[in-house]
């Protein structure tokens, strides 16, 4: 874990860490609640939670502007919430139901809003590097002054079509930030045992890319990096690597053994790393806010998140007629 | 009197053989017992013994001839006094391959293709091993990981390798017990890198190895396809007949529950489609078994498709220390009369279902388990067709293009003035799978598919 060192010079408002603090309470609550309903059928498939990592995406999302695109794996839950899409829409399509953001047709790993930039969901590892760096492309060609993030796992790192991408978008300067969620494993299996080099964030280094890493436990740490990153593309200077350690708490998806690490290994995470405690702490200390109104924030989150829950079992299930819906656009 | 010496049928599932040495020659005097020739089955090399006693008065077959058919005459033995020059050559012998070199011609006469399986009188079920043979209940999910063990314990040179296959013990616990067995050095986990893992899988095979490679699931093979079909399915006619690629493919195919559009892709028909590449996908356990042993010592590329569901169900498995099932052969599950199903795979399981039903109104379905699909045992299906003169096929992929669609092709060639019905094929509806729970039902073949349509092809 890169070191947290620059994280108390940064003068941030409480306002903002406030923000950060309940954006981030809000995936971790939410991703807590669908492990809920998963367990009780409500939700089924795969499923894959976020939580620990919650500080990248809020991190990251701090760092875009209006109408940069973002484009994530299966592990997408976290990404929906922090770009602003609506808690009952997603959790509607978890429980695959017709007011799910994919009228129930899409699932836990195939969600997409067009209104806030967020282009999925992929269920294949890899698969949305260049997808991506496409949207990059597009972001050139029409001269709009957007970024895409692409963000994909340090498994998905290994993947053939990432390095087709890279050169690429080096090749034709495009816009794209590639963030590397580095949590460690790939299911059950360890970064080290994976990849012939530990540092992921060099990966673009035979390609001219810039790469950094960064705590991805601590969310002012990832919006610095986000800003420089943004800057760069911005700039017209071409992508940029972010590589963020962090850490999944939970298995992989609802059903994994998770042999491959030891309980104490998670536990300490957990009590070190803790990204939500992290800056619970940094608004107490810096006296942005007392308990209390911490206390109120965690209500507020928790009744958006039953709301959502109750709003997805009480939704109906996508009408019969949906199944040959969709499949082609009317010419 | 002359005595034809037939080729011996060495294991329970033999067909044909190699016959690798003659260890007599012509004119030489044999006694019962003595040792005639090398033999090598599917399973192993075997030593073949004389029975009678005399001369080898002529060769039929000679020594390093390959695919010779279980029962095909490959010497004469004479008693005392009889001269060779009594026994009349055979007119053709199947193995004595001495083609006339082509003629430099100038007109391009078209090659025909080796003909179909033909259709003649209709066999009995066919069992893969003796009656009698005792039987284990094995799940599929075992069954293909004893496969897999008892191939790496015959030939050092078969190796697994892919995603989470070893210390995690496969995604699905296919590979259970295996590092444990055979080590990091034949059981490997690669990063998840499916094109290039598959690339390095068939260029071992170049020079000597026999992998298997496992996708975790074949949605993910798609993005290895290239590497599948450029380099394992053509090599061996692009390098004209040098190389042969030795690989298994394999892994988990079609549909699981609720894991919505991109892991829920049967790719049976896709594969079927091309030459170079061989296609099984097994039903039972014990086909899943006889069927992997037959693909990982089978000289060419093998796509094996496996399926979730399947993995936890009990089949009988023969307790045999080995036993294959060809490539090509479809298995009869039920015997009947009035209409056949024909299915493979998961699809088997609304094939047998809808039959078990149907037997309840008094109508009798045969179902057929294709088995492999490349090559096809379309010989079976026209058979029972020319039987039972209706036919409904049963898969869970899309429609268009499908088995079901070659098949209903096929019985239009062979057996048009047998059918009384049009052929109908019941697959997985032209949609990408849904998520939803009530949408992903909708999108599956199911039982009563196959029942409505048994119905309308029987005009019941
Ligand atoms: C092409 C492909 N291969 C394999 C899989 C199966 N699979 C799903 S997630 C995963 C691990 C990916 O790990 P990583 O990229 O580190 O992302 P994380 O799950 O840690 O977020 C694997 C092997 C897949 N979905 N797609
Ligand atoms: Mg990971």
């Amino acid at each position: 874990m890169a070191a947290r060192k620059n994280s108390k010079k940064t003068t941030v408002s409480g306002e903002e860490l406030l923000k950060y603090y309940r954006e981030m309470l809000l995936i971790r609550r939410f991703e807590e609640k669908a492990g809920q309903l998963y367990g009780m059928g409500l939700i089924g498939g795969f499923c894959h939670l976020y939580i620990g990592q919650e500080a990248v995406v809020v991190g990251l999302e701090a760092a875009a502007e209006d109408g940069d695109e973002r484009i994530t794996s299966y592990r997408d839950h976290g990404h929906m919430l922090a770009c602003g899409m609506d808690p009952k829409g997603v959790m509607a399509e978890l429980a695959g139901r017709a007011t799910g953001y994919s009228k129930g047709k899409g699932g836990s790993m195939h969600m997409f809003s067009r209104e806030k930039n967020f282009y999925g969901g992929n269920g294949i590892v890899g698969a949305q590097v260049p997808l991506g760096t496409g949207m990059a492309f597009a972001n050139k060609y029409l001269e709009n002054g957007r970024v895409s993030f692409t963000y994909f796992g340090d498994g998905a790192a290994n993947q053939g079509q990432v390095y087709e991408s890279f050169n690429m978008a080096e090749l034709w300067q495009l816009p794209v930030v590639y963030v590397i969620e580095n949590n460690q494993y790939a299911m059950g299996t360890a970064l080290r045992r994976a990849s012939s080099t530990p540092e992921l964030y060099t990966r673009g280094e035979a390609f001219n890319i810039p790469g950094e890493a960064v705590d991805g436990m601590d969310v002012l740490a990832v919006k610095r990096a986000g800003e420089k990153a943004v800057a760069h593309c911005r700039a017209g200077k071409g992508p940029y690597i972010l590589e963020m350690k962090t850490y999944r708490y939970r298995g992989h998806s609802m059903s994994d053994p998770a042999k491959y690490r030891s309980r104490d290994e998670v536990q300490k995470m957990r009590e070190e790393h803790d990204p939500i405690d992290h800056i619970r702490s940094l608004i107490l200390k810096g006296k942005h806010a007392t308990e209390e109104d911490l206390k109120a924030v965690d209500k507020d989150v928790k009744a958006i998140v039953n709301e959502a829950a109750e709003f997805a079992r009480t939704s109906p299930e996508p009408a019969p007629e949906e199944l040959y819906k969709d499949i082609y656009a009317e010419a | 009197m002359a005595i034809e010496i037939l080729m011996p049928a060495l294991s329970p599932t033999m067909e044909e053989g190699t016959l690798a040495k003659w260890l007599v020659k012509e004119g030489d005097t044999v006694q019962s017992g003595d040792i005639l020739a090398e033999i090598e089955t599917d399973k192993a090399t075997m030593e073949f013994e004389a029975v009678d006693d005399g001369i080898i008065g002529r060769i039929l077959v000679p020594e390093g001839s390959e695919g010779v058919k279980v029962n095909t005459p490959i010497a004469v033995l004479l008693e005392d006094g009889e001269d060779a020059s009594a026994v009349p050559a055979p007119a053709s012998s199947a193995a004595a391959q001495t083609v006339a070199p082509a003629e430099q011609s100038q007109t391009t006469t078209r090659p025909t293709e080796p003909a179909v399986v033909p259709a003649t009188a209709a066999p009995a079920p066919t069992p893969d091993w003796p009656d009698g043979t005792e039987m284990n209940e094995q799940s599929v999910r075992e069954a293909l990981r004893d496969a897999m063990a008892e191939e790496m314990r015959r030939d050092e040179h078969v190796y697994l390798m892919g995603e989470e296959v070893a210390q995690y013990q496969g995604a699905y616990k296919v590979s259970q017990g295996l590092l444990e067995e055979f080590g990091d050095r034949r059981v490997i986990d690669t990063p998840i890198t499916e094109q290039g893992f598959t690339g390095v899988g068939i260029g071992s095979s170049f020079t000597g190895l026999r992998p298997i490679i496992e996708f975790m699931t074949f949605n993910f093979a798609m993005q290895a396809i290239d590497q599948i079909i450029n380099s394992a399915a053509k090599t061996l006619y692009m390098s004209g007949g040098q190389l042969n690629v030795p690989v298994v493919f394999r892994g988990t195919n079609g549909a699981a529950a609720r894991v919505g559009a991109q892991h829920s892709q049967d790719y049976a028909a896709w594969y079927a489609q091309i030459p170079g590449l061989k296609v099984a996908m097994p039903y039972s356990a014990a086909d899943a078994k006889g069927l992997l042993k037959t693909a990982i010592r089978d000289p060419n590329p093998v796509v094996f498709l496996e399926n979730e569901m399947l993995y936890g169900r009990s089949f009988e498995v023969p307790a045999l220390d080995d036993f294959t099932i060809p490539f090509g052969k479809a298995r009869i599950w039920r015997e009947g009369q009035d209409v056949t199903l024909v299915s493979f795979g998961i699809g088997m399981q609304y094939a047998l279902e809808a039959a078990d039903k149907l037997a309840e109104e008094g109508i009798s379905a045969e179902v057929i388990d294709l088995r492999t699909l490349r090559p096809m045992d379309t010989g079976a299906v026209v058979r029972s067709v020319m039987k039972t003169n209706r036919c409904v096929t049963v898969e869970e992929g899309w429609p268009v293009c499908s088995i079901g669609n070659h098949i209903s092709a096929v019985l239009m060639q062979q057996a048009f003035d047998y059918l009384d019905a049009p052929v109908i094929n019941c697959t997985g509806k032209d949609v990408p799978m849904p998520y939803a729970a009530n949408l992903e039902k909708l999108a599956l073949v199911t039982t009563e598919e196959v029942i409505e349509a048994v119905k309308s092809v029987t005009y019941k």
